[in-house]
């Protein structure tokens, strides 16, 4: 009984497995001809697993009811908030990377496997309860994730951002084993439960060790300052549906990854990773946000704007309580919703020749040649550097409220007040699209999907998006609640 | 009237407008965006007719609880009515000022005039605190593209300058409301209004407010932005700028500062006050030595609202209503200022005041108009300048009496600057060729001149309208400020208060009569 009951709670894995294996065979068959037809079922796939995983979200499933395999894996809410994001993300990058891909000759029919085994993975990074499942899925992920960054095999710049990507992942996958290590040494225990309570008494040296290793190999996946230096690398050179992969879905787990790690196996020592994650967030939003202002690539901007942005999230996790992890759950929603925006609408920046755009000079007076695309990017623009009324801004006033409600006044300062800075690059990239003469470069018709993708996700970040935040707000406090059940 | 959402409306109507100007081209453009604005106009009129003088605190209240962490929620007082009046009464005048300047990508410009129409009245109305916020802070988006866009020369320094400059102000605002919503329980303002806060949690919220008013007033030395973006924005830019965008730091301190931290205001009116004096003398000297006509009257701007600050600082009723009446005033007669200049200066393209002289020759109607709003930009009795500026004096005098000697300065300073720019452009020898070929006033400009004319003698002339919609609401805020009071420097109270304020008592008791208090002061004082 004990068997099925897992094999139930753990049905989005095994339906991932399965099909992607199947998927394989598939593949192997049909060759990149059937490329297209494999990306239409993985997303299928993808609905498939997302109409499964949204009951335990909306029935606020936590607790030892939905643990499954000793302990391992938890199928409560907090995993399927995070799952559904996951699934969001790799869905788009699967229906915005065939037409990319093709340009070049170069859609191969493993795309959609690797995204396929990626969103896996990171399905059991939100769920992983254990630090050994933790890893497994960790490394599931990356794995797939060196391999989509170099998927331009001809492209110089593709090939350097998936060795760079798998050099500097080792090195933070190893910290982060040595980390678990320790923190096994020092508690004897790998599961989260275990870990919480063996650090509920006085702390040893080693455990605090163990617990910083753990952090910095985690803030490596994240990007967050001062280990993201792979980030604008990685993105810039990445093809831009492997960016957009990049910017949501993995983000998601690493973030959800971070959050259980902290709030529950540590979160009997909040002081000793608080202000770690304080230093970390501050040093992301000034390290975005200044890191950002000499990018004349769209690519590295929006890379440095993601390592600003997960500073912003962190403000939520240093409040180490229900409510921030709530507050940083809506951010990480509405951040999914603008990259998909803006990734999509770099997509569709194309030239003549269709032939992608990525110089921020090319897009100048882009409102004049194409005003629907520049509106969409201004609203990325505008939402990214939180200026109401448009939906960025709520993922801010949460977080910082939830700051401001544990008293972290502060940091709530400070982080408000660098956010300025950051503004000032996004209205430099409006400047360059509506104050400017017309380059006139991007010319390129982009396909229906794109548009309806632009749409949808700009609909979702433009002052309608204020009509979702009740139940947004709902879901993420289920999802929150999940994560502190069991503490 | 009750249970219909007019103020939603008020909001709706641009918003709508604004959606059909982003696809519609030039011609069909114009006419939208006037269309939507005189509708607006008449919902505004409805309004103020409809209001009750003396009823209720907050009338055409709406409550929508549609989203999580604040409310939809509007309403307004008589210091709310006012405003939104007077934003609808720019609206169309903008409108008109842009109708032959604006050639390229009309429809953009109307669409974000229309956005900022919605944002302003927004902003008077909204009773929720986060909704203020948003309203308030959203208005840099169509500031932004407005300057940037459709500018001058410097237009992208000056649209930096003004985004950035204005979002560090708001921001720590926002972190302060947090905390407030937070400490209260609410984010409802009348009910933040009556709320007492710690005294010194009070100094931190002031200073986190003053932060963001100060910066959008603007206050000496946060002013620099102003100059810039008044001279690079479009002539409707400027009018909407100096009209009504200022006005939000004036609101701001009446609504929020000085109800919600009565305590830290009083702590900190020295600050104000240097603050304002500091801006009379500058901005005023500044004003006087320059070569730009839209530059002149920015710096004038600053000048006029640091009167407002240390009216509203004055802690009486007559400061609070003065500082009240400046601010349409300045609202009316600087809009109508920009719009001046931006008749001319759609004819000869250079703000150059050297460039122009002896207009009075060939532009005997254009001539007119601006003597008039020169004198009322000055304070001439029988404009609208002087009760605004007459009353905030009175009620700084009663506070601090050097405060009100050093401000009373820029109104002989302003009569300086002001009067020479009108000698230099309208009078003298016709020295430029082309300048004297301009052509005078047509019928649309007739149009927008009119009923800024009107306005700013009827404010001049009977206040009374302008005066009773806020009286009861200055008198509430006045009673809320009574126990924080600092003590006057000069022990004026015995001698000179009674006589004013028995005229305000008598005021109040003929609501409708013919016979107001500043009337009753202005025949005094002469």
């Amino acid at each position: 009984m004990e068997l099925l009951r897992s094999l139930a709670i753990t049905g989005t894995e095994e339906v991932l497995s399965i099909s992607g294996l199947i998927l394989l065979l598939a593949a192997a068959w049909g060759g990149d001809k059937a490329s297209r037809a494999i990306s239409i079922a993985a997303v299928a796939v993808l609905t498939v697993c997302a109409v499964l995983t949204a009951p335990a979200l909306c029935q606020a499933a936590m607790g030892p009811g939905v643990s499954a395999w000793n302990g391992q894996f938890s199928g409560d809410a907090f995993a399927a908030f995070g799952k559904l994001l996951v699934y969001a993300g790799a869905a788009v990058t699967l229906i915005v990377a065939p037409a990319f891909f093709e340009r070049d000759n170069a859609m191969r029919s493993e795309f959609p496997l690797l995204v396929l085994f990626a969103a896996m993975g990171m399905g059991m990074m939100v769920s992983a309860t254990d630090m050994l499942a933790l890893y497994i899925g960790l490394e599931l992920n990356s794995l797939a994730a060196y391999v989509m960054a170099a998927f331009l095999r001809s492209d110089e710049r593709s090939a350097e951002a998936g060795l760079k990507y798998f050099v500097l992942g080792s090195l933070a996958s190893g910290i982060l084993l040595y980390g678990i290590s320790l923190t096994y040494g020092f508690t004897g225990s790998t599961s989260f439960a275990g870990i919480h309570v063996a650090l509920a008494g006085p702390l040893s040296m080693g455990a605090v060790f163990g617990v910083v290793f753990v952090l910095a190999g985690l803030a490596f996946k994240v990007s967050a300052a001062p280990f993201h230096m792979w980030t604008p690398d990685v993105y810039e050179g990445a093809p831009t549906p492997v960016t957009t992969f990049f910017a949501t879905a993995p983000k998601v787990a690493a973030l959800g990854l971070l959050m259980r790690v902290s709030l529950f196996a540590f979160g009997a020592q909040p002081g000793v990773w608080q202000q770690i994650v304080i230093f970390v967030a501050l040093l992301s939003i000034v390290i975005g946000a200044l890191g950002a202002i000499g990018q004349d690539n769209i690519k590295r901007l929006l890379a440095y704007s993601s390592i600003n942005n997960v500073g912003f999230m962190l403000i939520g996790l240093a409040c180490a309580n229900q409510a921030g992890a709530a507050a940083m759950l809506v951010y990480l929603a509405i951040y999914v919703a603008m990259s998909i925006a803006g990734f999509v609408a770099v997509l569709m920046l194309r030239d003549e020749n269709g032939a992608p755009v990525e110089s921020i000079a090319a897009m100048a007076g882009l409102s004049k040649t194409r005003p629907a695309l520049a509106l969409a990017l201004a609203a990325v623009m505008f939402s990214l550097a939180g200026i109401p009324p448009l939906f960025g801004f709520w993922g801010k006033f949460v977080v910082f409220q939830a700051a401001v409600q544990a008293g972290l006044l502060t940091l709530a300062a400070i982080g408000i007040a660098a956010s300025v800075i950051g503004a000032f690059y996004y209205i430099k990239v409006v400047k360059v699209m509506y104050f400017d003469e017309a380059a006139d470069v991007v010319r390129g018709r982009s396909d229906v999907a794109q548009r309806v993708l632009l749409f949808v996700s700009v609909v979702a970040i433009s002052p309608l998006g204020y009509l979702l935040t009740k139940s947004l707000g709902v879901l993420a406090g289920h999802a929150a609640a999940a994560l502190f059940h069991i503490a | 009237m009750s249970g219909f959402p007019i103020l939603s409306l008020m909001l709706l109507v641009p918003l709508i407008g604004a959606v059909a100007c982003l696809m519609a081209g030039r011609e069909q453009a114009r006419v939208i965006a006037l269309t939507a604005t005189l509708v607006d106009l008449v919902l505004g009129a409805v309004l103020w007719s409809h209001y009750q003088i003396g009823g209720p605190q907050w009338q055409f209240q709406e409550h929508a609880s549609v989203f999580a962490g604040f409310e939809w929620k509007l309403g307004i007082d008589g210091i709310a009515l006012l405003l939104i009046a007077l934003t609808v009464f720019l609206m169309p005048i903008c409108i008109g000022a842009s109708w032959n300047a604006i050639e390229k990508r009309a429809g953009e410009y109307y669409a974000n005039f229309l956005v900022m129409e919605t944002l302003m009245i927004g902003v008077f109305a909204a009773q929720d605190l986060f909704l203020f916020y948003i309203m308030f802070e959203a208005g840099l988006i169509p500031m932004y593209l407005i300057i940037g866009i459709w500018g001058g020369a410097d237009r992208i320094y000056a649209s930096y300058k003004f985004f950035l400059y204005t979002l560090l102000g708001s921001v720590l605002m926002l972190i302060a409301m947090m905390w407030m919503a937070n400490e209260a329980g609410t984010t409802d303002i009348p009910t933040l209004m009556a709320y007492s806060f710690p005294v010194k949690a009070q100094t931190w919220l002031w200073l986190a407010f003053f932060a963001s008013f100060a910066v959008k007033m603007p206050m000496w030395p946060t002013h620099t932005w102003l100059p810039d973006a008044h001279v690079q924005a479009p002539t409707a830019g400027s009018v909407i700028l100096a009209g009504v965008l200022l006005k939000m730091g004036g609101y701001g301190f009446i609504r929020f500062s000085l109800p919600m931290f009565p305590e830290a205001s009083a702590q900190f009116a020295p600050l104000i006050y240097g603050l304002s004096m500091a801006a009379v003398v500058i901005t005023s000297l500044i004003a006087l030595v320059q070569h730009d006509m839209k530059k002149l009257i920015a710096y004038s701007s600053v000048a006029h609202m640091a009167i407002v600050t240390v009216g509203l600082f004055a802690f009486n009723r007559q400061g609070l209503e003065g500082s009240m009446i400046v601010m349409l005033s300045h609202g009316i007669v600087s809009g109508a200022l920009f719009l001046a200049v931006g008749v001319i200066y759609d004819r000869l393209h250079t703000r150059e005041i050297d460039r122009y002289g002896g207009l009075a020759i060939n532009m005997p109607g254009y001539a007119l108009f601006f003597m008039l709003f020169t004198m009322a930009s000055v304070g001439l009795p029988g404009t609208s300048g002087f009760v605004g500026e007459f009353l905030s004096l009175l009620g700084i005098y009663a506070q601090s009496s050097w405060v009100a000697l050093v401000c009373t300065t820029g109104i002989i300073l302003g009569a300086a600057y002001m009067l020479y720019l009108y000698r230099r452009v309208i009078f003298g020898v016709q020295k430029n060729a082309d300048a004297a070929a301009m052509s005078d006033l047509d019928a649309r400009e007739w149009a927008m001149m009119i009923p800024l004319g009107i306005a700013v003698l009827w404010m001049g002339i009977y206040p009374e309208t302008f005066l009773a919609p806020m009286r009861k609401d200055i008198a509430s805020l006045e009673a809320r400020l009574a126990q924080a009071r600092p003590k006057g420097d000069a022990d004026v109270q015995l001698a000179a208060l009674p006589p004013a304020a028995a005229t305000h008592e008598h005021g109040d008791a003929m609501e409708h009569g013919p016979q107001s208090g500043p009337e009753a002061q202005h025949e005094g004082a002469r």
